[in-house]
Parts: C-alpha cells; sequence; structure tokens
C-alpha cells in the first residue's frame, strides 16, 4: 500500500527540499517506486536539487487545473530509476492547490508508486496545510535553534488536528523528528542544543542527525541530492535515516566529536 | 556590568536556551488547549455588566488558569465609584 510521507518544519531555511530530495532518492535507491511533489507554489526549488529545472513543462498546478495530465507533468529522475518528480508552479499562487485537486492528483500517483513525498513551503498557511493534509507520515525537520524547535512544536500540533487521518478518527499521523545541521563540537561547546535536549522538549521518534556538512551546499550547486555522495558525512547520515525509516536499526554517527588522527583528516568536514 | 559581559555570563547558551524553550513551549501548549470561546464570553460579560454599571472593556480581565485536573475562570471586574452605577 502506498504511503504518503509529508516533508514539514514551520520554519525556512532548515533543509525541508534538501531533505525531501534526499528522502525520494533513498527510496528509490531501495528499489521502491518514489514520487516527490514540490508544493511551494510560487517558490519552486526542488527542480533545482534534484537538478532537472531544465526539463520542467508542466507543473502539479497544471495537473489540478487538467490542462496536462500527470505522465506529462511527472519527470523522471535520469540517474535513478523508479525516482519521479512533480514540480510546483511558478507563477500562480498558493491558492491553486484545491483540496479536491490535491487529493486527485495524490490518489492517481498512488495507483502506480509505493511512496509520495510532499515537500511543504515554509509556514502554517495553506500550501503547508495542504502538504500535510494526506499525510500517513511525518518528516519533522528541526535545526538546533530555539526558533526552529519552537516551530516544529507548532507544526506538531497542527499535524496532530488538521490532517486527514485526524479527521476521519483513523491512527494519527506517524511523527519523526529529523535534525539538521548539527555541530557535535558546539554541543560539546555548551553552545547548541543536543540532540537529547531537543527530543525531550518535542517528544517524537528520532529518525536521524545529520551534521552541519559543506557537501550539502556544493550537492545543492550540482543538483544532485547529498544522498548520492558516499563521502559525505549528511549523505551516508541521511542514508541511515531512509534504513531506520524502513525499519533496521542503525546506531546514530557524527553526533560525537570526530576524533583526531590522519582518518579525521581525509574525512572530517565532508 | 556592560552588554559584553552580559554575553559571556557563565552559564552556557544552550543551557539558556533549553530552559527558555521548555518554559516556552508549555505555554504555547496551554494557549493552543485554550477554548476558542474565551474571548466571544468575555466580551458577553462585559455586555450584561455594561446595562448595570458605566465600565470599560479594561475594567474586565479574564483568565485560564490549570491546577492539576481542574480549571479555574477568573474574572475580575474593577467597579467604579458609586456616582457611575446607573441605577442610582
Amino acid at each position: 500500500m502506498t504511503r504518503v510521507i509529508v516533508v514539514t518544519s514551520g520554519k525556512g531555511g532548515v533543509g525541508k527540499t534538501t531533505t525531501s530530495a534526499a528522502f525520494a532518492t533513498g527510496l528509490a535507491l531501495q528499489g521502491y517506486k518514489t514520487a516527490v511533489i514540490d508544493f511551494d507554489v510560487g517558490l519552486r526549488n526542488l527542480d533545482l536539487i534534484m537538478g532537472c529545472e531544465r526539463r520542467v513543462v508542466y507543473d502539479f498546478v497544471n495537473v489540478i487545473n487538467k490542462e496536462a495530465s500527470l505522465n506529462q507533468a511527472l519527470i523522471r529522475d535520469k540517474r535513478i530509476e523508479n525516482l519521479h518528480i512533480l514540480p510546483a508552479s511558478q507563477t500562480r499562487d498558493k491558492e491553486a492547490l484545491t483540496m479536491e485537486g490535491v487529493e486527485a492528483v495524490i490518489n492517481e500517483l498512488k495507483e502506480t508508486f509505493d511512496y509520495i513525498v510532499c515537500d511543504s513551503p515554509a509556514g502554517i498557511e495553506h500550501g503547508a496545510y495542504m502538504a500535510m493534509y494526506f499525510a500517513d507520515e511525518a518528516v519533522v525537520v528541526t535545526n538546533p535553534e530555539i526558533s526552529s524547535v519552537r516551530d516544529s512544536d507548532r507544526i506538531l500540533g497542527l499535524l496532530a488536528s488538521k490532517t486527514k487521518r485526524v479527521v476521519e478518527n483513523r491512527t494519527p499521523v506517524k511523527e519523526y523528528l529529523l535534525l539538521t545541521r548539527y555541530s557535535p563540537e558546539r554541543v560539546k561547546n555548551g553552545e547548541m542544543l543536543s540532540v537529547d535536549d531537543i527530543q525531550e522538549i518535542l517528544s517524537i521518534p528520532l529518525l536521524g542527525v545529520i551534521p552541519e556538512s559543506q557537501s550539502v551546499l556544493t550537492a545543492s550547486n550540482q543538483g544532485i541530492p547529498v544522498i548520492i555522495n558516499k563521502n559525505s558525512r549528511a549523505g551516508l547520515a541521511y542514508s541511515d535515516c531512509i534504513g531506520r525509516f524502513l525499519g533496521e536499526e542503525i546506531d546514530l554517527r557524527f553526533i560525537d566529536v570526530k576524533k583526531g588522527g590522519i582518518f579525521g583528516k581525509f574525512f572530517g568536514g565532508r | 556590568m556592560g552588554l559584553f559581559d552580559y554575553f559571556h555570563a557563565n552559564r552556557n547558551s544552550a543551557d539558556v536556551a533549553k530552559e527558555r524553550l521548555s518554559i516556552l513551549i508549555a505555554r504555547d501548549h496551554f494557549h493552543r488547549n485554550q477554548p476558542s470561546f474565551l474571548a466571544a464570553l468575555q466580551n458577553e460579560l462585559l455586555e450584561v455588566i455594561k446595562k448595570y454599571v458605566d465600565i470599560d472593556q479594561d475594567d474586565v480581565t479574564v483568565s485560564l488558569d490549570r491546577e492539576e485536573d481542574c480549571e479555574i475562570l477568573e474574572l475580575n471586574i474593577a467597579l467604579p465609584e458609586k456616582g457611575r452605577y446607573k441605577e442610582a
């Protein structure tokens, strides 16, 4: 049965799109047929992170308005089999995402795909609400920063009250915490909230911790999801998240200060 | 103590952040769970009281407190001096 996953956060700039791209790519690499939808109408960015911006012809809103078929709008990833991208519209406004329209598109995707990843816009407005409404599972992306944690808590409140699963009295959306831009050095120096602090405050299961890493910017510069880079600590941490999401037991890594020595010098900071 | 010293107080900033967040989130949850009728209740009460006493919006405060499993609705009305009673 198809699972719908929303990647959300409330606060902007914490890594929702990076995470959506990594998640969708990771699931496809595991052999699942995966579609990733950009819900950020007017501020389309997922296509850039996925490196398919020049292949966008039709978009999500075109499909909702029946100006194009779903198959015409879906972009097949050139690198990875089983991975498809549905880009957001750059010119319309968010109100173009009608509840009925979004539901129709998701239902049609369910006929072919195992996973549907919804990349939510920032904020708690209509676009974010549409992205979470049909979700079975939610990945709440949080930075170890006070405003991000507070916004994540707000989003958790909405996930618990404003989703289709709740409205229909089914089991609530399954929530996971994904901590990004984590810096073990700063945590050790008492300058940054630790993973334990944040988990205690938000009290939802932890899916993983992505270390602060230069490779995330490099990946977005190149339009290659960071999870593909097996030399990147962020990429490896995302791979671990996929494993845990699929039920494997994998220990956290990159959450302690790096040990010195020649190994650390070679692999550190990537 | 200058502003500079203020940032270099003994406690580390992560602890300060955690404490602030814990308080903040408890308060957010409290407001989130507050019944939405509270503002309407306050206005209606004010209307009723205004029939008899000459008071302003600012003279009435309504707040909801929670202790254990018991909720306390507190209503404070500052009554004006005698001359402003309507019946008198």
